[in-house]
């Protein structure tokens, strides 16, 4: 039996897609009962044969995210002086967070639904991780506004309910379209999620061996029970939250990126930022993938499954994405000089020259030089090397949000206002906390709930 | 004694999709409606070889995602307008560009409200349990195997007589399904 996916292994490779790439979705060898057995056994093996990593990186994960409670009871004891803000830059480390995460967010999305209504079969691996992603990476993002308001005990004022105060949301500011935005995306996201996971948790509640798992996975898979009168409907709604999905995707980090757009300050007051914001979020979010996906896929030897084309195809769209950015980053420098404006000249100088000039030119080669390693199929389909590559756009994303949101703050209309930021230890604190819960939540899933798409890799290996 | 009293009905067990597709074919053909079948990953075909017509799953989204779109700018109109006017620089107070954005949201969850709450209810879910449950091969259907069920309440069912049927079609096995009563 070991003997035979060896032999086919050699046929895989040399099957290749007419640009020359590799064009297996599954390793040979793989069938119904096997994929079933590869990616449910994740779930259903006993504590003590899990990975020994898992419970390593689990407890880094969680005082991380011990830490983020310490700074958030600080921060609510105490108030937002804690952090480095204040007058000019009232804007810090939350905000930036918060666009760093909400753009993590987007990569899951966009894998599943816009790659699903074009047909990208591909998808099927790695969709469920990465709408997972979604979920925790939006999770994280939706506390920073929260706890940047000051009074977070308060943040209900921000919906629209007929209150005793007489006092509606003013509906034509983007910081309210923004909660609507977020908020949409991350339950739309639950659900398409969820929609997608209830056969699988049907496929975990079947093999189960405890009476405890049965009876909770038994519950989530709400009595699934593969009729194909339910699958008719099934992936017609699934079809149909994939077309609402699409356009979400697209508006969600439009409106993050209106917060500043709509704003006057120089720097922000651009009308590329947008789009600018939603490339760069996907971007963003393909790195987060790759960063989590790649020690996953290695820890528990979902090479059969995730196959070198699934790593070639996100290298690929990395790069686009990449270089999407890199002409967001010349059109800001040529707006800013044609239209003549002397704010968004200064502020443009000051970005490239001020006292902030090297987190520019750091931003320009991890963000944009070293993504472009991704020209080579030697480094798209080498995982190591992709790891860095991943981590050095992940690490740009948060600079380039730096760079937007506060340097521009430092340097707005009046020199007698100019001030520096310096992040405290609590802004650093609650940044690497908000990891940890990423994180932490990232490898519960990971632990509990089966992280590839079984019933859709099923479809394939059938087809094959 | 009733021959069909405590029989949920018959089901037949198939290796492949291509074996229950032709399966649930003959079986139509043959008169049975009252059927399902049961297979690891949606079939191509399938659904309507069981006779089953389009579904009412768009309808119900687009009716969620009309309302949604109304009652969206509904809310911001009346706030706006009727409950809480501003006078900002003197612009209009039904200002409906600004409204957009907002409208597009709610629309959109509404629809994905409608099309996972739609789905759910056409399908009668959640349903913890089924007699279909009471067979132990039954939980191959969420891997590997493919089953076709016809149910005792079918008119034409008779328990020799499907069993002679369904023997025709070559299956694995063929199970009898206990009410559980």
């Amino acid at each position: 039996m070991t003997s035979e996916p060896s032999a086919s292994d050699n046929a895989a490779l040399e099957q290749r897609t007419p640009l020359g790439y590799p064009a297996r979705l599954i390793a040979p060898g793989e069938n119904l009962e096997s994929i079933t057995e590869t990616i449910g056994s994740i779930v259903l093996k006993p504590h003590q044969r899990q990975p020994k990593a898992w419970f390593f990186a689990a407890a880094g994960a969680f005082t991380c995210l011990m830490m983020f409670f310490v700074a958030i009871g600080w921060l609510l004891y105490n108030g937002t002086g804690i952090w480095g803000i204040g007058i000019p830059i009232a804007w810090g480390f939350a905000i930036v967070n918060f666009v760093w995460w909400v753009g993590i967010g987007h990569a899951g999305t966009f894998i599943s639904a816009i790659l699903l209504l074009l047909h990208q079969k591909w998808r099927t691996a790695i969709n469920r991780f990465t709408e997972t992603m979604t979920l925790c990476a939006i999770s994280c993002a939706g506390l920073f506004p929260l706890l940047h308001l000051g009074r977070p005990w308060v943040a209900f004022w921000m919906l629209p309910y007929p209150d005793t105060m007489d006092l509606w949301p003013q509906f034509r500011s983007p910081l309210v379209w923004d909660m609507f935005a977020v908020g949409t995306y991350f339950t739309v996201s639950l659900i398409f999620w969820y929609c997608g996971l209830i056969p699988d948790l049907a496929t975990i509640r079947d093999r189960a061996t405890t009476r405890g798992r049965r009876l909770i996975y038994g519950i989530l898979a709400l009595g699934w029970r593969n009729s194909a009168t339910h699958w008719q409907r099934h992936q017609m709604a699934y079809l149909l939250l994939a077309g609402i999905a699409t356009p979400l995707v697209l508006s969600v980090h439009s409106v993050v990126g209106m917060d500043f757009a709509v704003a006057m300050v120089p720097g922000w007051h651009e009308t590329i930022i947008p789009p600018y914001f939603v490339a760069g979020a996907i971007y963003s979010g393909f790195a987060m993938m790759l960063n989590i996906l790649l020690p996953i896929r290695w820890l528990y030897g979902l090479h059969n499954i995730i196959t070198p084309r699934h790593l070639n195809n996100i290298g690929n769209i990395m790069l686009v994405l990449g270089n999407m950015v890199a002409y967001s980053y010349i059109i800001e420098e040529f707006m800013a000089w044609y239209s003549g404006d002397i704010f968004e000249e200064s502020t443009m100088a000051d970005r490239s020259f001020g006292p902030y000039g090297w987190f520019f030119w750091a931003l320009i080669v991890i963000n944009i030089l070293v993504p472009q390693a991704l020209w080579s199929r030697r480094v798209r389909l080498n995982p190591v090397a992709l790891f860095c590559v991943a981590f050095s756009a992940n690490v740009g994303m948060w600079l380039d949000h730096f760079m937007i949101i506060v340097v521009s703050l430092t340097h707005d209309f009046t020199p007698s206002v100019w001030r520096m930021y310096y992040p405290t230890f609590w802004d650093w604190a609650t940044m690497f906390g908000s990891v940890g819960l990423f994180l932490t939540l990232i490898l519960m899933f990971v632990r509990f709930l089966p992280l590839i798409a079984i019933s859709e890799t099923r479809e394939h290996a059938a087809k094959k | 004694m009733n021959t069909n009293g405590n029989i949920y009905g018959l089901m037949a067990e198939f290796g492949n999709d291509q074996e229950i597709l032709a399966a649930t074919r003959s079986a139509y053909d043959h008169g049975y409606r009252k059927m399902d079948a049961f297979a690891p990953f949606p079939v191509d075909g399938l659904p309507e070889a069981l006779g089953r017509k389009k579904t009412a799953v768009p309808i119900i989204v687009l009716a969620g995602g009309i309302s949604g779109c109304l009652g969206g700018y509904f809310l911001q109109w009346y706030a706006a307008v009727v409950s809480y006017p501003q006078n900002i620089g003197g612009r209009p107070l039904n200002s409906w560009p600004m409204f957009i954005p907002i409208t597009f949201e709610v629309t959109i969850l509404s629809a994905a409200f409608a099309a996972i709450i739609g789905m759910l209810a056409l399908n009668k879910l959640p349903l913890p349990y089924h007699p279909l449950f009471n067979v132990p091969e039954f939980e191959r259907a969420s891997s590997d195997k493919f089953f076709l069920c016809i149910e005792a309440n079918d008119p034409k069912f008779d328990l020799k007589e499907t069993r002679r049927f369904l023997q025709m079609l070559k299956p694995e096995l063929i199970m009898e399904v206990p009410t559980g009563e």
